[in-house]
């Protein structure tokens, strides 16, 4: 049994989604390939090599690898992944954009969003915005599954894999990247933060978010958004948690003028300490939370930045 | 050019599903059914396509039982022209589901299909990229903003690290992120025109295709419940509990 583990990085440096997808790797058993696919990523190849566990890492260097466009690295990974009990990626917006295509021309299922390695056979995932979770069993030759990363823990960097080339690409030539506008950021990311604040549609406007930045630096903490917030032009898309956004479990969670829909509720509530801080004493975010503050955020927010 | 807009009826995103005692499933039974809000916007996306000269006709498919045909009259209530209805009560997988819709690809060619980036029910977020690639099409998914030009498609995607323009040759298929556009209310000549536009209904069996599900579901689980938390008097209150019991800060 080996599993082919795909890499989620930016041709420059791996992202810490792969040590946990490794790690989910680890909880099934059996040897760990890591392909690293992109465009110059060589660098990204040697850090590959050092994640506990992982015995080889295959780099697919091409400049059509380099924007992760689905059709092409479907092919690949379709192609690659005939040879491998399970096929492995982040349920990150790469790993859902492009693996369901592969399993597609494996004919084989996909299992998506695993929280829970129970047997090489056998998952837990949550469904209905997270208000239940089926354990299922997949009786397909190939295991294709994309991991919540926010349920597992990252494998250690002590490993030495051996690094080989591989040198099949095919450029299904149907699709381009044109350009991106990613989001540029000094605070951590949402999905390796140790704290996040979040902010609702209370916030009222774009500039208010200042105001949770501040506590933000502060703390060390990412800062993030409900729906509303975002459909409201304050902050950008990245920034959304929910069922449809980003699934986080930070160390603590502060959620600031968001009332506690299902759908935000999906994307935080298994986060370790809850604080809500929020006017309305029937907001249901309240009953999630491990410390609620009935306040308006306009006092309790600078109150919070001047005596941290 | 044709849009193919394939919709799913699923529990109203405003219910909270509960588990059944033994565990098998969730108990759907008196729930409100609605269409996905995914799809509801992807039928808003191509009759606003139409609107615009850009699209010649709009084409609702579902795939489900009987009563799913509801949710293809809202979506011809919204706009669309025709529906097809695959009728089965097999509970199809995304896998299947991509295979049929494949067929009805092939029988209808469309330039584009624009379906929902997920089922809120299933939160599976895969039968687009099945579809994409069962039919050999290059896919937009996540799509907040759609613009055809020509032979080609550009497709803007809300990605984790914000957005990605992405050019795709027509044939496509899009999905549809929440910020797409906003869907339209039905209006009620428009209801009462939906009840006179067709819906064909076919089988899988028709199509050429078994459903087989290679997932079984072994239990269903209400996630961990949350301890009772307390609620705080002040900010130095919370301060204190953070650092002292949660010891977090
Ligand atoms: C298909 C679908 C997917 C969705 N996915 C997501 C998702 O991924 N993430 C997500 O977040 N939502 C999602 N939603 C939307 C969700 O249903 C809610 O509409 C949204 O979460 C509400 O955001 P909110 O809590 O900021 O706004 P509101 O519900 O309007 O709440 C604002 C809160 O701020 C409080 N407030 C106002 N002023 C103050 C003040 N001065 N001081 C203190 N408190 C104040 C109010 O009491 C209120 O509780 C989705 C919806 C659909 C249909
Ligand atoms: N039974 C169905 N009938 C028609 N379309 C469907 C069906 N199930 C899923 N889809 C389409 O596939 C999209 C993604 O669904 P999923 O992959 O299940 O999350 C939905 O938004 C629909 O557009």
């Amino acid at each position: 049994m080996t599993i082919l583990v795909i890499a989620e990085h930016n041709n420059d440096a791996l992202k810490t989604d792969t040590h946990k997808v490794v790690a989910a790797a680890a909880a099934i058993g059996g040897d760990i390939d890591v392909l690293v696919a992109g465009a110059n990523c060589g660098a990204v190849a040697e850090q590959a090599a050092k994640l506990t566990g992982v015995s080889k890492v295959l780099v697919a260097d091409n400049a059509c690898y380099e924007h992760q466009l689905a059709e092409n690295l479907g092919l690949l990974v379709a192609d690659l992944g005939k040879g491998y009990s399970h096929i492995l990626a982040a349920a990150s917006t790469t790993g859902k954009n492009f693996l369901p295509r592969s399993a597609a021309l494996l004919d084989v299922a996909q299992i998506s969003d695993i929280i829970r390695v129970d047997s090489a056979d056998t998952f837990a995932r949550p469904f209905y915005a997270g208000n239940a979770i089926a354990t299922v069993k997949s009786n397909d030759s190939i295991k294709v599954i994309t991991v919540r990363t926010s349920a597992f823990d990252s494998v250690e960097e002590t490993g030495s894999a051996s690094v080989e080339s591989i040198d099949n690409a095919q450029d299904a030539g149907i699709s381009s990247y044109v350009r991106s506008e990613l989001t540029v950021s000094e605070r951590p990311e949402l999905g390796s933060a140790r704290v996040i604040i979040s902010g609702g549609r209370g916030m009222q406007n774009g500039d208010n978010f200042k105001m949770l930045e501040e506590v933000a630096d502060k703390l060390g903490a990412g800062v993030g958004a409900s729906r509303a917030a975002v459909d409201a032009g304050f902050v950008p898309n990245d920034m959304q948690v929910g069922q449809t956004g980003k699934i986080v479990a930070p160390e603590l969670y502060v959620a600031v003028g968001i009332s506690g829909a299902i759908q935000h509720l999906a994307g935080m509530k298994d986060s370790k300490v809850i604080v809500a801080i929020n006017k309305d004493p029937e907001a249901p975010i309240f009953q999630v939370a491990d410390f609620g503050l009935e306040a308006d955020l306009f006092e309790a927010i600078p109150e919070l930045n001047s005596k941290l | 050019m044709k849009i193919l807009v394939p919709i799913k009826r699923v529990v109203d995103y405003n219910v909270k599903v509960r588990v059944k005692s033994d565990n098998t499933d969730v108990d759907l039974s008196n729930l409100k059914m609605s269409i996905n809000p995914f799809c509801e916007i992807a039928v808003e996306e191509a009759v606003r396509l139409k609107e615009a000269g850009v699209a010649s006709e709009v084409i609702a498919v579902s795939i489900g039982e009987k009563a799913c045909q509801e949710q293809i009259r809202t979506a011809l209530a919204l706009g669309a022209d025709r529906g097809i209805q695959i009728e089965t009560d097999a509970q199809p997988q995304p896998l299947a589901i991509a295979k049929m819709l494949a067929k009805v690809v092939d029988a209808e060619q469309p330039q584009i299909v624009l379906m929902g980036k997920q089922t809120i029910d299933g939160d599976n977020n895969q039968t687009g990229q099945m579809l994409a690639a069962l039919t050999n099409m290059p896919q937009g998914t996540f799509a907040s903003e759609v613009k055809v030009d020509g032979d080609k498609v550009e497709v803007t995607r809300e990605v984790d690290g914000g957005l990605v323009t992405v050019a795709l040759n027509l044939p496509a298929v899009i999905t549809t992120d929440l910020r797409l556009n906003e869907p339209r209310y039905a209006s009620l000549p428009n209801i009462m025109k939906a009840k006179r536009k067709p819906i064909a209904v076919q089988t899988p069996e028709e199509l050429g295709v078994e459903i087989s599900n290679s997932l079984d579901v072994l239990k269903v689980e209400e996630p961990a419940a949350r301890s009772a938390g307390v609620m705080v008097e002040s900010v130095d209150e919370l301060i204190e509990k953070l650092r002292t019991t949660a010891k977090v800060i």
